[in-house]
């Protein structure tokens, strides 16, 4: 594992602040992201993924706040940033692949000006030439035709519309890429071939790549190490295979076991109840009205999301620190 | 594609003219009143018609002149026919003026308020709704909602009186009425322009006022919509120029909708324009057709109304030709 970090998040809380009431998005998150690596983010809806992504680029909205934290890239805390500043950094030092690829490509303005405008904004000083065949030569690598560049986002297909959101994520060479459900809203077939053409890109680039989303069959095919969120904070952070091999938080075991397998045939178990309101979070660990494990000390003290091997954490006063 | 697209909207106009044309040979002549009675009653209340046989045989003389002997059939295909060739008949209160060329004539003044007030008005209305909506617009912005609301509830006839009894009649800024000063030679000079803008100034702030509101409310709301979309999050994270997601991203998808609503005041402009005229004295195709209505000149009414609906139609011919241009989505 490379020493230098592309990204480091060091106890991140994001709320929503509704009324006289804070809602805890995402509580007390602390990862790190190693350049060329890709970091899958896996947790049911409302589990803070998304407004996680958000918060790295400031894009969150009111009532939505940062509440503390900070996020190191390239050794400067990027929420600390200004306006301004936070502006320049947006593209040029991170990108976003959108959850709605569907419509995050403007109906109205062709493909090129969409392109273009991201290199125009970061005053690159690239000449108009130079920025067309950059366009070109990026619609080639996420396999589109140069024909794409001319055309606007109704006359492409939602396959399409992705590969151009693709290529635009890496226009700026950017060294992380936060993929928030890059394939949700397509069909199986195609978000394999997107996924790869993604992954492909990325590892072009040597980018960090952090991919949001719930497919753990996708999960296991891209992510090097996957981190498991419920209820706002990180539970289980490991390598891809040791993860699917040998969970270790509760949660993560019954995630696996709801999956089907094509090995053995059983039935497969759900996770019971649902996901706690986060206005009314439980006492403890979060999970512990849902665990078959839980013990009296789960309804009284939160688990700190502690280091029980070389590389992997997890949140669960279960899990022995070293473990076997 | 391009060309059945551009055909058909062209076969659309040309029936909505016919029909426009039908209906307005129907209807007023479902309005009680006869013209050339209308005449006469006028003549009698100054005496100056005595009644009897001889004013028979002058009204006979004047249905065949006007053709309103004829069976309604061939007074609708006659008319039909003149309609097309733009020729609308002789005006019946001031004959033999041609309606046409009453509508010419009085065309320029109604184009040149109504229309140039409406783009203002337009204009303003639309960025200043969009600055309402924007959330990282000056905070005053927001102030001005309820004030376009009441000012969308006031009619503009009122709004006008009371600018007039403020402006025109207490502090003698702005003249009361008309066009440009009774007894100047209307002449393209600076003179005759400036008299025309400070007659224009009171008409056109009334309207102005009252329609800037229902431009601003109905921008801000198509905006606040805009702003939710994916394709504005992507535009912040790529790291856009406030000014540019403002414009390029926001504004530019948000006033699609507004342009046809815009078509369609534009079109509206000229009737929308008679009781502002009537207020101001004001000689435009208002004007014009608030006094063919009130001595039942049947020429004149028809005239005026086919020439707004033509107004309309045209409008929004020219906004259907050029929204392509806004909206790619359009043309399929």
């Amino acid at each position: 594992m490379s020493q230098d970090i592309a990204l480091q998040v060091k106890n991140l809380r994001v709320s929503y602040m509704t009324g006289e009431q804070e809602v805890k998005a995402v509580d007390d998150v602390s990862f790190s992201l190693y350049p060329g690596e890709r970091l899958g983010i896996v947790g049911e809806s409302g589990s803070g993924k998304t407004t996680l992504a958000l918060a790295l680029m400031k894009l969150h909205k009111p009532p939505a706040y940062i509440m503390g934290g900070e996020a190191l890239l390239d050794g400067s805390d990027i929420l600390a940033l200004e306006r301004e500043a936070m502006r320049q950094t947006r593209w040029s030092k991170l990108s976003l692949i959108p959850q709605g690829s569907m419509n995050s490509l403007n109906p109205v303005v062709k493909i090129k000006h969409q392109m273009a405008d991201a290199i125009e904004a970061h005053e690159r000083g690239w000449t108009r030439g130079q920025i067309a065949k950059h366009i070109g030569e990026l619609l080639g690598r996420v396999g589109l035709p140069d024909s794409v560049a001319d055309m606007y986002p109704h006359e492409l297909s939602g396959g399409m519309k992705q590969r151009v959101c693709i290529a635009l994520a890496i226009i700026l060479e950017p060294s992380v890429i936060i993929a928030d459900e890059p394939t949700s809203a397509l069909d199986v077939v195609v978000q394999r071939v997107v996924m790869q053409t993604l992954n492909d890109v990325q590892e072009q680039l040597n980018a960090a790549m952090i991919i949001i989303g719930h497919d753990m069959g996708l999960m296991a095919q891209s992510a090097d190490r996957l981190a498991v969120m419920y209820a706002g904070k990180m539970v289980e952070v490991s390598p891809i295979s040791s993860f699917f091999s040998d969970p270790q938080h509760p949660y993560s075991k019954l995630l696996i076991s709801s999956l089907p397998s094509p090995e053995e045939k059983r039935e497969l178990a759900a996770i019971p109840g649902s996901q706690p309101s986060l206005l009314e979070l439980p006492s403890g660990c979060a999970f512990h009205p849902r665990c078959p494990l839980a013990v009296e000390r789960c309804k009284l003290e939160v688990p700190l999301l502690r280091r029980f091997s070389h590389d992997r954490r997890a949140a669960c006063h279960l899990v022995e620190e070293p473990a076997s | 594609m391009k060309h059945s697209y551009f055909l058909r909207r062209l076969v659309m106009f040309f029936v909505v003219v016919i029909l426009a044309a039908t209906l307005n040979f129907i209807i007023p002549r479902l309005a009680p009143g006869d013209p050339i009675g209308a005449v006469l009653e006028e003549l009698r209340a100054r005496g100056a018609s005595t009644g009897g046989d001889a004013e028979d045989e002058i009204v006979a003389a004047y249905r065949a002149r006007f053709g309103l002997d004829q069976p309604v059939h061939i007074q609708y295909f006659r008319f039909l026919f003149n309609t097309l060739r733009f020729d609308l008949g002789h005006s019946i209160s001031y004959y033999p003026q041609k309606v046409e060329r009453a509508l010419l004539r009085a065309l320029p003044w109604t184009v040149g308020l109504l229309a140039i007030s409406t783009l203002m008005s337009f204009a303003a209305g639309s960025f200043f709704g969009a600055m309402m909506a924007w959330p990282r617009a000056p905070g005053f912005m927001k102030r001005f909602v309820p004030m376009f609301m009441v000012l969308s509830a006031v009619p503009y006839y009122l709004l006008g009186l009371i600018l007039v009894y403020v402006f025109a009649f207490v502090m003698r800024l702005l003249p009361l009425g008309g066009a440009y000063s009774s007894g100047t030679i209307p002449q393209l000079d600076l003179d005759f322009l400036l008299d025309v803008i400070r007659h224009g100034m009171l008409p056109a702030l009334s309207i102005v006022l009252t329609s800037v509101g229902f431009w601003a409310l109905g921008m801000r709301g198509v905006m606040v919509t805009v702003l939710g979309e994916d394709y504005l999050t992507l535009a912040e994270a790529k790291g856009l120029p406030d000014r540019r997601i403002f414009f390029a991203y926001a504004m530019r998808n948000a006033l699609l909708p507004q342009v046809t609503s815009l078509a369609i005041a534009l079109g509206t402009v000229a009737s929308g324009s008679v009781l502002v005229e009537v207020v101001f004295n004001y000689p435009g195709i208002g004007w014009l057709l608030y006094n063919a209505l009130r001595s039942s000149d049947y020429y004149m009414v028809q005239g005026v109304t086919f020439f707004l609906i033509l107004t309309v139609a045209v409008s929004v011919l020219i906004v259907d030709m050029i929204y392509p241009l806004l909206d790619p989505r359009i043309e399929r």
